[in-house]
């Protein structure tokens, strides 16, 4: 379980997040959603560490992780894998070397361990004959399944994913959610997730919170996302002619 | 001046984390070989040439200069082997490093921040300064002298082969030129000069790039930013260097 309290973030006096409270469920998809620009990834790098926060408080179980020295972070972090946007593989290495760059720096194990996790880690994200390409070589699909192997390589308890699905194809995006969502169960991960696309929260959205201008507007899960009456939320989720539609129909 | 001193303290901050202890002493160490030839032995090619032809030209214009009866011509390869040693094969070799593996670095590690693989590196736990920078530093600190050897080798070498060819001084003058009043200290001032230029090439370069905020345009400006500084840096370190070691 992660907790998130009182969050405030600016940047260079720009508020950018304000007054964020909420806690993300284990073994659960966690989304954190809203247009662009509205703080989602400035929140999530900020759960994560990657940004300080001015004030308030994130709690990794029972321990204040931002208050932890970058040494005392390292235990928490050895148990976080992290989806970017961009996936953020590296360049100079090979597919199974990405994969096997955490297992090189946090275990001890032998090559042929190693080898093993990988290719069980590229198989689980349906990655095959690929080891030896480079990411330059590998199409978006491809890049972002194995940042997933890559980041559930340590066993995770904590999975975060920046807009897995953004770039992809609408049939390549249902699959990169559905993989994450089964990971999560399968590793009883708490995973949160970034995202705009509607898609993915109806599709695994099981709690939802909804951010507008750094501010926190909603919270609840994808059954009641259709009828709440927060007005910044309805207009988000029912800012396409088709979604106007349906929600007409329905009522 | 704010400016300045806050740069120079963001500079000093990463060198703290560029020298804490590494991870896993087995990562750096293949990462450190990597980095032997990414910087230091692609870059064998580039120094031949330019120390070849570098001794080439001072020794042709040495030799037109002391056109004159009372000047031995083996002062020719005196002049050639002392300028090559002095100067040339560490000065000039490191602003042409500048402009080679400080761009080649700023670029990379640039790229590498806004395409957010600095961050995976550090949700993993990993200390990105030190895992990116410190093989980078071992590696030029410890090539970067062999640079300078074979730069003074080759520009010796293409001096006598322009000496002889072009007739403005015999093989044996030049080999007499390049063997008279040999002070060994010079090689030893040269390879000093060498690794405080190394250092400062690689971690100015490092440096541009790991602050890198924006997107391509950024990486492009802190590669250029990366070789104008270091070669600034090169030249004023040349002089306080050059007073403190032959004064």
């Amino acid at each position: 379980m992660i907790s998130v309290k009182n969050l405030d973030k600016s940047f260079n006096g720009k508020v950018v997040l304000k007054d964020i409270s909420v806690t993300f469920e284990t073994g659960k998809t966690n989304l954190i959603i809203g247009r662009s620009g509205s703080g989602k990834t400035v929140l999530l790098k900020s759960i994560v560490g990657l940004h300080d926060i001015e004030a308030g408080e994130i709690w990794f179980e029972d321990t204040l992780f931002n208050k932890l020295s970058f040494e005392n972070k390292k235990k928490i972090r050895s148990e976080m894998g992290m989806l970017f946007q961009g996936s953020a593989l590296f360049d100079s290495l090979t597919v199974e070397q990405n994969v096997q760059f955490p297992l090189d720096m946090f275990t001890n194990s032998t090559n042929e361990e190693k080898q093993e996790r990988v290719n069980f880690c590229l198989k689980r994200v349906n990655i095959v004959n690929a080891n030896k390409l480079y990411p330059a070589e590998l199409s978006g699909g491809m890049k972002k399944r194995v940042a997933i192997a890559r980041a559930i390589s340590l066993n995770p308890k904590y999975l975060f994913c920046d807009e897995p699905n953004s770039g992809l194809d609408p049939i390549t995006a249902i699959l990169i959610d559905e993989l994450i969502k089964e990971l999560t169960e399968e590793y009883s991960m708490t995973t949160i997730i970034n995202t705009h696309d509607m898609n993915s929260v109806m599709e695994i959205g099981e709690k939802i919170i909804f951010i507008s201008d750094g501010i926190k507007n909603w919270e609840g899960t994808k059954h009641d996302i259709l009828t709440s009456d927060c007005e910044s939320l309805n207009d988000f989720v029912f800012a396409n002619a088709l979604a106007k539609k349906l929600r007409s129909a329905s009522k | 001046m704010i400016r300045f001193l806050t740069q120079f303290g963001r500079y000093v901050m990463l060198l703290k984390k560029v020298f804490s202890k590494p991870e896993k002493r087995g990562v750096y160490y293949r990462q450190t070989m990597k980095e032997f030839v990414n910087l230091g032995l692609t870059s064998i090619g580039i120094i031949a040439i330019i120390s070849f032809f570098m001794g080439a030209v001072i020794t042709l214009q040495t030799a037109y200069n002391t056109e004159n009866p009372i000047y031995p011509k083996y002062l020719i390869g005196l002049g050639c082997r002392d300028s090559m040693i002095l100067e040339f094969s560490s000065t000039i070799a490191a602003l042409n490093l500048a402009g080679k593996v400080g761009s080649n670095i700023a670029a990379e590690i640039g790229t590498m921040r806004f395409t957010e693989q600095i961050d995976a590196l550090e949700i993993m736990g990993i200390n990105s300064a030190s895992y990116l920078i410190l093989p980078k530093l071992i590696a030029t600190l410890l090539f970067n002298p062999v640079l300078t050897l074979i730069a003074i080798i080759v520009g010796i070498f293409g001096g006598g082969i322009a000496g002889t060819l072009s007739g403005v001084i015999t093989t044996e003058n030049f080999i007499y030129g390049i063997q008279y009043a040999f002070i060994p200290y010079y090689i030893t001032y040269s390879l000093i000069k060498t690794v405080f230029f190394a250092f400062i090439i690689t971690s100015v370069s490092a440096f541009q790039g790991y602050y890198v905020e924006g997107g391509s345009l950024e990486v492009g400006r802190a590669s250029t930013k990366a070789v104008v500084f270091s070669s600034v840096l090169i030249l004023l370190f040349n002089v306080i260097l050059t007073q403190l070691l032959l004064s």
